[in-house]
């Protein structure tokens, strides 16, 4: 088996006096899309983070193409190809949609054939693209954080919860994006608690609880074994329909 | 081409248009609009005050970087450039080695200063700058062989911006233009007279050469500042302010964007510092290091607005006009109003107590007053509450769907 993009192994990660995660192990195959699942306070954004460095791991081992990442800091991770989109719409309000698109663009000036695609996937921003991000509408302003993580290649994105407080309709549309992302075969992590959403775009699945991974495998198996479901995320497919 | 000098960066509303125009050409046109000393070194000092004012607010407004040793900078510049034309003579060699030396150690110390403590929170950065601005103030008190200690430094300035070079033989004439206004409300049947009385004569001596070294010098420097903050740099500054694990996380070494801006923030006012030491050639700690002009640095940046460069201008020019000339209005006010108060009935003359009020002794009281209530009508500041105006009516459009421009 070829060696996965990103490995966790027993990854440790303190917040304060607070013990968070407790020997994460994960690992992000190369080319798919990886859904972390879990309940509210699994770890789930703590491990993103944990990943992008933003909390230190106080224990255990992060590699990234073979790499040790584990203490590298997280400007340098994002220059060596990994896009973080954080949970909370992670725009930033006072900066144009076109500045927070050639702040993301960090080689220079953006790349117009790229940037023609991420429009594409996202024709709101093409109307907005001189607004400030702050005057957008929720489901825009994700829709910005998603492009801003795109308007480069990158090796690995990390989405955190991009269906949080989304209205139906938009997040079809990001299924959508989504889709068209994978068939560019860029590696993707992400955090979801919509297990609908989960299911239309995930080859590989890990369930979070406690601080620790309890489940790992493919996507469909999950998706397919309802028992499984409610042991894991602790609630029944129907109730989340 | 107004595109390419402001770097796209509009005032973004037809008041401040208007006002920032009259405070441009007020300055440039100064010295033949207002006649007298006192008005002289009002627009000098305002011109000096806009570059410090906001080269500071590129580090409050731009980065949210509260420091207290920017006087420290200015003082560094001002000190630089007595020193050197102290020691090496009245020349402007001797002027250039005190600017460029000036500049530079005020870069190399907000280099250190930046790098030991950038990456303490607000609160501890803004007391780390404090302790080294009142350590760099004990140092020139202590050094006064050199600095002249809490007596000052003086010198003398190059010749040619010195009061008896004359740049011209002819006399150049002037218009008091507020003068004449003011004459033409109180007294209109009399225009002739007041005409003639507006003009004034302009010596054009080395003192009209320096004002407009440092006039062109304060433009080509906030013109630099708006650059720099209208380019990627900026754009990188605006993105920590907002959220400094985000722009960490878009693989920005924010620390060092930090860093870059005190150096350069720092370097400014050094140049600010020189601008000021040649208008008024006596260097002491108390016009320079002193926290009174720290503080006053302050209230210029938040009553112009923060993190917009434009509410330099209007800070400063609104601030060094009221610190100028509010006595003067008082007095005139109280003058004025003597006869009323004097005349009031016996059971009224308690209402004396508002004559004591408009004293020009209470000058400060209504300083202090007139900032109350500017942060309270503009708690963004002045250019920072027209330009919210603005963005208002962009929403307003968003949601109508109205005026979208696509991408290029």
């Amino acid at each position: 088996m070829a060696e996965p993009l990103l490995r966790l192994e027993g990854v440790h990660t303190h917040i304060g006096h607070y013990h968070i995660l407790h020997g994460v192990d994960l690992t992000v195959p190369e080319g798919e899309l990886t859904m972390l699942l879990g309940r509210n306070g699994a770890g789930k954004t703590t491990t993103l983070r944990t990943i992008m460095n933003l909390w230190k791991a106080s224990q255990g081992r992060i590699t990234f193409g073979g790499n040790d990442i584990t203490q590298t800091p997280t400007y340098e991770l994002a220059k060596s190809g990994m896009a973080y989109v954080p949970e909370d719409m992670g725009v930033f309000h006072l900066l144009s949609v076109r500045e927070n698109m050639e702040l993301a663009a960090r080689s220079g000036p953006i790349d117009p054939d790229r940037l023609e695609w991420v429009v594409g996937l996202f024709p709101a921003l093409k109307k907005f693209w001189t607004k400030e991000a702050g005057t957008l509408s929720g489901g825009q302003k994700q829709m910005l954080s998603i492009a801003r993580a795109l308007i480069e290649p990158r090796k690995l994105m990390l989405v955190d919860e991009p269906t949080k407080g989304l209205a139906p309709a938009i997040i079809n549309e990001l299924v959508g994006a989504f889709q068209q992302l994978k068939e560019t075969h860029t590696t993707v992590l992400l955090v979801e608690q919509n297990f609908n959403f989960a299911q239309a775009l995930g080859d590989s699945v890990a369930v979070m609880d406690d601080g620790v991974v309890v489940h790992t495998g493919a996507m469909a198996d999950l998706a397919a074994d309802e028992a499984l479901q409610t042991r894991l995320l602790g609630l029944s497919l129907d109730s989340h329909q | 081409m107004f595109d390419t000098i402001l770097s796209g960066d509009y005032p973004k509303s037809k008041v401040l248009n208007t006002v920032l125009l009259a405070i441009f050409f007020g300055l440039a046109l100064g010295p033949f609009l207002f006649d007298g000393a006192v008005a002289f070194s009002t627009i000098t000092n305002i011109c000096i005050f806009i570059v410090l004012v906001a080269s500071y607010d590129i580090l409050l407004g731009y980065t949210h970087i509260v420091s207290l040793a920017h006087t420290m900078f200015y003082g560094i510049g001002a000190y630089a450039v007595a020193i050197a034309m102290n020691s090496m003579g009245p020349s402007w060699g001797s002027m250039f080695v005190g600017v460029i030396g000036g500049v530079l150690v005020a870069a190399v110390i907000a280099l250190l200063v930046g790098l030991l403590s950038l990456r303490v929170k607000a609160l501890f950065f803004a007391l780390v700058t404090l302790a080294v601005a009142v350590g760099f103030g004990i140092l020139i008190s202590k050094f006064y062989a050199i600095t002249g200690g809490e007596q000052g430094l003086g010198f003398r300035p190059p010749r040619e911006l010195g009061p008896g070079f004359k740049l011209f033989e002819e006399r150049w004439y002037g218009f008091n233009a507020l003068g004449w206004l003011w004459n033409l409300v109180t007294d209109p049947g009399n225009l002739g007279e007041n005409t003639k009385q507006a003009v004034f004569d302009v010596r054009m001596s080395g003192r009209i050469v320096l004002y407009y070294v440092i006039f062109l010098t304060t433009v080509g420097l906030f013109l630099l500042m708006l650059r720099m903050m209208n380019s990627p740099f900026g754009r990188v500054l605006k993105a920590v302010r907002e959220n400094e694990f985000r722009a960490e996380a878009l693989g920005y070494r924010t620390v060092m964007f930090r860093t870059i801006n005190v150096v350069i923030a720092g370097a400014i006012a050094a140049l600010a510092g020189a601008m000021a030491a040649m208008s008024d050639p006596w260097v002491t700690p108390d016009s320079y290091l002193s926290l009174g002009v720290m503080v006053n640095i302050l209230l210029m940046c938040v009553i112009g607005g923060m993190g917009t460069l434009y509410g330099a201008m209007v800070g400063a020019t609104i601030f060094i006009l009221a610190e100028t000339y509010l006595k003067d209005f008082m007095e005139v006010a109280y003058d004025l109003t003597a006869g009323f108060f004097n005349a009031l009935p016996e059971w009224l003359s308690w209402l004396s107590f508002i004559h004591e009020l408009i004293s020009p002794d209470r000058w400060y009281f209504w300083m202090g007053l007139l900032f109350v209530l500017s942060v309270y009508f503009f708690p963004a500041g002045v250019v920072g509450q027209f330009r919210a105006k603005e963005l208002e009516s962009q929403i307003a459009d968003s949601e109508e769907g109205a005026s979208r421009t696509e991408p290029a």
